[in-house]
Formats: structure tokens, sequence, C-alpha cells
């Protein structure tokens, strides 16, 4: 079962071009209004491409172009939804809302309640199978919610943040959960925590203003950040550039060195990727090689677990983590011009 | 001196925010509705109740009448539900203008509602001829009494369903469709479980205006004593020959009207709107927080 995809919606500015494997997760990450929710409609069948083409398992869900226009209604896709809100259906049980997608698709009454409760006890909700959904708290709701989108055995799972409306005790279960029954099947999840990207995805593609930014392996997307997107998921400092000999030089005309990747060229576009754990801020400019010393504003400071985040640049796009005492020391304050010096060994340099 | 203790504050004695004089102004439209009840009742003429209402032709008209409404209830439900289905969730050119259609009996006056249907179905109306050829008479029938009240009944139903359908939105046909319901499949078992009390809410509307209808049906049905004379129609026809009697069977047509109303009101804990946006305090409305269903 390979899913491939690829649509524009002239309207919403969206044109994405995607694939998923056999038993791949893959999250879609990126900021809001991206095109995250415009993705999984299409794939869905809840919206029409203008043009574009998508093939789920040897189904064609959508063909839009010059030649034709195919189109599969939403129903026989194959492609279950789990929103954030896990809009159980208010009339019916639990178990009923689960047994809604095997009853569907033709199962009888009894095989569809089989399957329901099978499902309801996979996601550790056997005793909730009666229970109205008003009657459920929300971490429950969402658990009957996966149940009922996995008991329709679509080929495609797609969720939609489906942790986001969760609190923070009932956020890890679902989690975990979801790691289960996601392994072996294929999924897009749209999700705005690095968290669950690194826990249920293979794969990660950053969509920004209607356009894939970036993909590529979750480990490698969130070590090696291309995007300032993902850099900020990954709590990176990034600085993207021209290749030079010892490291990178900004389009401002910025010098910073740091740790070259075997057989990047000098030339060529390239990105410097550094923890804010490895910034430290002076007030005069500290020089000695191999040091980078960047003049900056400060923006604004907050607390970031025991530490304090300075961000500074002109946008805050530049971040520093030191400790409360160094900035009672330093009298930080946002407008306040410092340096933020970094040591070239902590600054990795790749290609863009 | 004892420190002046503020007085408990109940929950219910909540700040309203509503201005006195409101209150003047909303009791005298109370009393325009309930005084004309009263002065009925006082006129009413107790020891004669019951033969009075129970005589031969009351009978008859209190039979008809409950018949046809129930009958032009059911017709409203089976017409209106797919009008309001369209209306509320379709796409299509001149939508507006047949929402505008749909809803003019509520601004009509019956009587014109009435020459009209007369025009339509009488035998020198536009579908009269055809329908004589198939041996179907309709005007001044017991169907014409039917299709006089479920013309001037339907917008109310149309109405209060829309409102539910607008306010329940389209997330839970969308995820039901995702998880397989074709779409027959998920108007039975999602949207109209979901907009069950607009439905129920709008079929009583319809059936109270139906049970009320005087002008359409008089014009397009005549009076014929148990075929197309309904209670109202008796009524009128009593008040010139015996007061007595308009005004105990205005008495039986409040109370069939007020116990239709009020059973489904405590039932269900709501009333659609009258003619207006048809929201329904039950309709689930779960809160979203920036989902993607639309």
């Amino acid at each position: 079962m390979t899913f491939t995809f690829n649509a524009a919606v002239r309207e919403r500015n969206f044109d994405v071009s995607l694939t998923v494997g056999p038993g791949e997760t893959v999250a879609v990450m990126g900021p809001n209004g991206a095109g995250k929710s415009t993705l999984l409609d299409l794939i869905a069948g809840l919206l029409h491409p203008d043009s574009g083409r998508s093939v789920l398992g040897g189904k064609v869900l959508f063909e839009v172009l010059d030649g034709g226009h195919t189109w599969l209604a939403p129903h026989r896709r194959g492609t279950a939804l789990l929103a954030q809100d896990p809009l159980l259906f208010p009339h019916l049980s639990a178990l009923e809302n689960v047994a809604f997608g095997p009853g569907s698709s033709g199962a009888s009454r009894t095989s569809a309640r089989n399957t329901a409760r099978e499902w309801l006890d996979a996601v550790e909700a056997g005793g909730l199978a009666q229970r109205r959904p008003g009657e459920l708290s929300g971490g429950q709701a969402q658990r009957v919610a996966v149940a009922r989108a996995l008991a329709a055995s679509p080929e495609l799972l797609l969720l939609d943040e489906p942790l986001a409306a969760l609190d923070i005790h009932a956020a890890p279960l679902l989690r975990r959960l979801l790691k289960h029954v996601l392994a072996g099947r294929s999924a897009i999840i749209i999700t705005h925590d690095v968290l669950d990207a690194l826990m249920l995805a293979d794969r990660v593609i950053v969509l920004e203003n209607g356009k894939i930014t970036e993909e590529g392996p979750t480990r490698q997307v969130l070590q090696r950040p291309r995007s300032r997107f993902a850099a900020g998921l990954a709590g990176l400092n990034l600085l993207a550039g021209t290749v030079t000999e010892d490291g990178i030089t900004t389009a401002e005309g910025v010098h910073f060195s740091g740790q070259h990747d075997d057989g990047l060229e000098p030339g060529q576009d390239g990105v410097a990727a550094f923890p804010p754990s490895a910034v430290s801020v002076f007030l005069s400019e500290a020089h000695g090689s191999p040091r980078n010393s960047m003049a900056v504003t400060v923006t604004d400071l907050e607390p970031h677990g025991d530490q304090i985040r300075v961000r500074a640049g002109m946008r805050g796009q530049l971040a520093a983590d030191i400790t409360p005492a160094a900035v009672a020391d330093l009298g930080l304050v946002p407008g306040m011009k410092v340096y933020f010096v970094t040591k070239a060994a902590a600054v990795a340099v790749y290609p863009a | 001196m004892r420190p002046s203790k503020p007085a408990p504050v109940s929950r219910s004695a909540a700040y309203s925010g509503i201005p006195s004089w409101i209150y003047a102004v909303a009791i005298a439209g109370a009393l325009l509705v309930i005084l004309p009840l009263v002065a009925m009742l006082a006129r009413v003429n107790w020891p004669q109740f019951l033969p009075l209402i129970s005589s031969e032709s009351s009978l008859a008209a209190l039979g008809l009448s409950l018949r046809t409404s129930v009958a032009s209830t059911v017709l409203c439900v089976c017409l209106g539900v797919p009008l309001a289905l369209v209306l509320a969730r379709g796409r299509f050119p001149g939508q507006q203008l047949l929402r505008a259609f749909v809803l003019l009996p509520l601004v009509l006056p019956p009587v014109v509602g009435g020459i009209a249907l007369l025009y339509t179905f009488g035998r020198q109306g536009l579908l009269g001829g055809t329908l004589e050829v198939l041996g179907l008479q309709i005007a001044f029938s017991t169907t014409a009494v039917v299709l006089a009240q479920t013309f001037v009944a339907l917008p109310f139903l149309v109405v209060s369903l829309e409102g539910s359908l607008r306010s329940a939105g389209g997330r839970f046909e969308a995820v039901a469709a995702t998880l397989g319901a074709r779409p027959t499949t998920v108007l039975r078992r999602v949207t109209l479980p979901l907009v069950l009390p607009g439905l129920v809410s709008g079929a009583v509307l319809s059936f109270a205006r139906s049970l009320g209808e005087f002008g359409a049906t008089l014009t397009f049905a005549g009076s014929l004593e148990g075929v197309t004379r309904t209670l109202p129609l008796e009524i009128y026809l009593q008040r010139e020959a015996d007061a007595d009697a308009a005004v105990a069977l205005s008495l039986v047509l409040v109370a069939v009207a007020v116990t239709v109303v009020g059973l489904s009101y405590r039932r269900r804990g709501f009333l659609g709107g009258t003619g207006g946006s048809g929201t329904i305090r039950e309709t689930p409305t779960p809160a979203l927080t920036g989902g993607s269903l639309r």
C-alpha cells in the first residue's frame, strides 16, 4: 500500500506533492495557516483540488488534470480522519460510535459490535463501552475516537493534532497508545509537538505557506534542520548563508566559523546550527579565535527550565540560554546591545 | 450599631443587566397575549360546556382538524426535511431565491395562499386538468384541507430545522463519511438524530399552525361539514349562530394547542424559534478549538 499525493489549491496558495510508503507514519509540521489541514481535507475528500492526482494502494482518490476529472467520494477512500476534537456522535454510546465504521461498510450488527469491543479493549476503553460521549473525559473520548477510526480499518489514517486538545495528564497515555497502534500502519499526523514527531513518525514534512520546505527522517530533520521552522522545533539557532573555508557568511555579511560537514564546498548555500546553550552573552566584544562574536539587540527574556532564554536579533530569531545569576550580573533588559559569543566547535555547518 | 451585613446573594440573583423599565413593557406585551385568553375563559358557559363541545358537528370538526393536521404535519416532515437540508447544506444557484419562496407563506395572507392553491389544483387550475384525467379532484376535498394546511405550515418546519442544521455544522457528517458511511447512511444515522430536537420542535409548530389554519382552507377547500369544515371554520360559523358554542370550541382549540406545545417543551426542554432563527438549546455544539473539519 503506497500513497502518492500531488495537488494544488490556488485559492489557498497550496501546492504539495508527497508520498507515504507502506506502514510509514509521516508527521506534517508547520506554522498555523501553512496548509496542514488543507492537506488532510484534500486526502479525505472534504475539499476539491484545482489540479493534481492522488493514488492510495492502486485506488485513484482524485485525478484533476487537463484530460479529465476523477473524484472518489470520501466514504469510498479508506482514509479515516481523527481530529483534535474527538467528534464522537453524541447520540450514540462509545460502543456504537466505534461500531459505526464497520457497520457502515456492510458488517452485520453483531460483527460490527464485536469489532468495536476489540478496538475499545485495544485502546484501554473497554469499560467505557456503554457511556455516552457526554460522560467521557477529554482523554477517554479521544481514546474512543482512536478506536472508532481504527475500527473502520482505514488504509491511510489521518490524524489532525490528535493530542492538542488534551490536558498534560491525558496526552502521554494517548501518545503511547498511538505509538502502539501506528506501528506498521500508514498514517499522516499533523502535530505542533516535536515529541509527537519523534515518538510517532518515521519521517517529517515541514509545510510553510502551502509548500513543503523541508522533509526527511525525523531524527535528521531535528538534528540538522534546514528551515527556520524546523530549527525552532529542534530548539536550535539557525543561520543561513554561503559556505566559506571555515564557516559561513550570512547575507548580511556576518561571518560565522564552525565545524564543516565532509565534502562541503566553499561557495555553496549552507546553514550554521548551534544550540542556545552554547551561546554566551557579553557586554563587550570578546575576541579570540575560534569564537564567533555577534552584535545583537536583546528583544525578550523568558524562563526556560532553570535557565533564562535571551532572545535577540531582528525578529528574536537567535537565542542564548544563560543562568538567572548571569542575567542579573549583566543587567539584561530588552533593547540592550550585547554580544552573542559561540565557540566554533559548537556550530555545525551543513548544506542548506 | 451592628455592622450591616450584605444580603446573601443567590446564584439566580446574578446581574442580568436588564433595565427595570423593560419589565414594564414586557408585562404589557405578555398581557396582550394573556388577557384575551382570560377574557374568553370568563365568557365560557361552563354548565353547558360538555354538551356544547360534544355536539355532532363539533366532534366532526374536531376529529377532522386533528386528522388533517396530523396528515399535513407528516407531509411537512416529508417535504420540509429535504428542503431544509438543501437550504442549509447544499450549494446551488438560486438558493437564496428558493429560501425566500419557501418562507413566503409565513408572511402571505392565508387567503391569498388559498387562491393560489385553487388556481393550481382547482378544476380550472394549472394541474387541475391533468389531475382530473387521472380521476383526482382535489379542490373542496379533505385532501385540499391537508394541502392548504401544509402550504402555510411548511415554512415553520423548514425554518426551525434549517436553524438546527446550521448550528450543528457539518463536522460530524464529515467524520462519518471518512469512516466509510454513504451519504444516505450519514443522513439517517448522524444528521437526523443530531437535529432531532429541531425537527420535533418544527413538527410541533407545523402541527399547531395546521390546527389553526382558516383562510387558505376556506378559500381552497370550502366549508363542508365532515369533509372540509375544520374546527376554526366551525368556530367561525358558530360565532353567528351560537356564541357559547364558539367560545367553548375556541377553548378546546386553545387547550389542544397548549397541550401539544407544552408537552414537547417539557419533554425536550426546548422550543424552536417561531419563524426566527430556530436555534435549539439542546443541539450539541461541542467546543472546537480550530479543528480541520468543515
